[in-house]
């Protein structure tokens, strides 16, 4: 008998278009508690789509996704139905996303922002939800400046708080979306060393970047996307180091990021 | 000058009984418009055409025609169908229906133009779409369309002039009274600008002292700075 755990995440065969275009043309992954998962690949690519379809900010055409034990999508032959909104809600909360552009609630302070999901979604009450969001703002540093309102901070602080506002919420999971694409340089380590920090938390990171610094550092897994596929997908050696497609192996060496 | 004072003195009271009615009237009607429109524009962003049909041609016939017509239609016309308000009613009903249909646009607006990321952030919580419009559409679009609305807000305490017509006992309509007894339009007519002018200045004072109060500090020192540095560098460039 085998003892492989049943994967946090499953997918099998997810198709997005978006009109004509093709975006997701088939994608299948596992991932696995504490893993994570760094999806690399050229703009256009269907990385960030994936992403937002596993948290079902879009909707995919055709295919199954399982996540934290629920059945969010399935396809039966040519039967594809996709989850009441209540069980996607549900899931959503547990495995939130961190986006690029932060998206921190304009009108809330920074304290507010990270309780939100706590109070609204969670229903917890708001005296333990303050306790419970200062904890996830220590966390990442940012306790400090629980009163401010986001446009009061740096980019770099913004994504802190936004980690903390998905941290809050105490998910298995947790989606990053290009989450340091939007950062100055000289901001970008601390965020990184945030999330390379809850990986080794074992909190389980499906991650998209294109900063192959950050996936050599601190992914356990690397999936190349291109053309609506998975190309690739193994350790960051077997990828960076002995790609087997030729479409990786020059992606790889343009940016510059080859292991020798 | 003395002959104004005297009038003044005697006509005065029964002008602000005038302007009493003219604030119940705008106040009742305000805050109908604000709900209904509100309403509307939700109606308006629905996905059902068959809601947001009938509610586009309610919007567009409101806005194409003349407020005093359909004040007049609404007094003179509803009885015909049984319907049978007084004036004071007829005016709140014309002035609500016509405000609404200006304000459901500005509320459309506003909603719409709340930062997408953040409603995709909202709902990536495992927000609802009415807790997304509870605690993030409603409180951003609500600042964000304050100063129009204040203007709407003074231009119908002047458009209850109107009203008038359809024989409220409101500011203009006791002005008229007042000249009838004294000949003087011209000094009447002065204190009814007064009076409205007040009134005006007021609510105008109230909504931006609202909306100071409801923005958050912050706004005011940082939305337009960065722009201003924006400009000195292309300058110096």
């Amino acid at each position: 008998m085998s003892h492989t755990p049943a994967p946090v995440l499953h997918l099998e065969q997810v198709y997005k278009s978006y009109g004509e275009t093709a975006v997701l043309r088939g994608i299948d992954l596992k991932v696995f508690q504490g893993d994570a998962v760094f999806l690399i690949g050229p703009s256009g690519g269907g990385k960030s789509t994936l992403l937002r379809c596993i948290n079902f900010l879009e909707y995919p055409d055709a295919g199954t996704i399982t996540a934290l034990g629920e059945k969010l999508c399935s396809q039966n032959r040519a039967h594809f139905e996709i989850a009441p909104e209540k069980t996607l809600r549900h899931a959503r909360a547990r495995m939130p996303m961190v986006f690029q552009q932060f998206n921190l609630f304009s009108h809330q302070t920074v304290l507010e922002n990270v309780m939100e999901g706590l109070v609204t979604v969670k229903k917890i009450p708001k005296r333990e939800a303050t306790v419970l969001a200062r904890t996830a703002l220590d966390r990442v540093h940012m306790l400090q400046k629980q009163n401010n309102y986001p446009d009061q901070l740096s980019g770099g602080q913004k994504q802190r708080v936004a980690i903390a506002r998905a941290l809050a919420m105490d998910p298995p999971v947790i989606l990053f979306d290009e989450p340091t694409s939007a950062l100055d340089p000289e901001l970008v380590s601390g965020v990184q060393a945030i999330i390379q920090d809850l990986s080794s938390q074992g909190l389980t990171l499906l991650v998209v970047t294109h900063d192959p610094a950050f996936v050599q550092s601190t992914a356990h897994t690397v999936c190349f996307c291109g053309d609506g596929y998975i190309l690739e997908s193994g350790t960051v050696n077997e990828i960076y180091g002995n790609p087997r497609t030729e479409r990786v192996r020059k992606f790889i060496q343009s940016s510059g990021a080859h292991l020798s | 000058m003395s002959v104004f004072w005297s009038e003044v003195q005697e006509y005065f009271p029964f002008l602000l009984t005038g302007a009493e009615v003219t604030l119940e009237l705008s106040l009742i009607s305000m805050v109908g418009g604000m709900v209904l429109g509100f309403l509307t524009a939700i109606g308006r962003l629905s996905k059902n055409r068959f809601i947001r049909w009938p509610l586009e041609a309610y919007v567009e016939i409101w806005r194409d025609t003349p407020l005093i017509v359909q004040l007049l239609l609404i007094y003179f016309s509803l009885p015909e169908f049984g319907i049978v308000l007084s004036g004071f009613w007829a005016g709140v009903l014309g002035l609500t229906l016509n405000l609404s249909a200006y304000l459901s646009e500005v509320y459309r607006a506003a909603i719409i133009a709340v930062d997408p990321g953040q409603k995709a952030a909202a709902i990536s919580l495992g927000m609802s779409p009415l807790q997304v419009y509870r605690r993030l559409i409603i409180p951003q679009a609500f600042v964000a369309c304050l100063p129009t609305q204040g203007g709407y807000f003074i231009a119908l305490l002047k458009d209850c002039s109107l009203v008038s017509f359809i024989s409220v006992n409101e500011l203009l309509r006791h002005a008229t009274i007042v000249i009838s007894n004294t000949f003087d339009s011209m000094n009447t007519y002065l204190m009814v600008a007064v009076i409205y002018f007040c009134m005006s200045f007021t609510s105008a004072r109230c909504v931006g002292w609202l909306e100071r109060t409801l923005t958050p500090a912050r706004r005011k020192k940082t939305a337009i700075k960065p722009i201003m540095s924006e400009l000195v560098e292309e300058d110096n460039a």
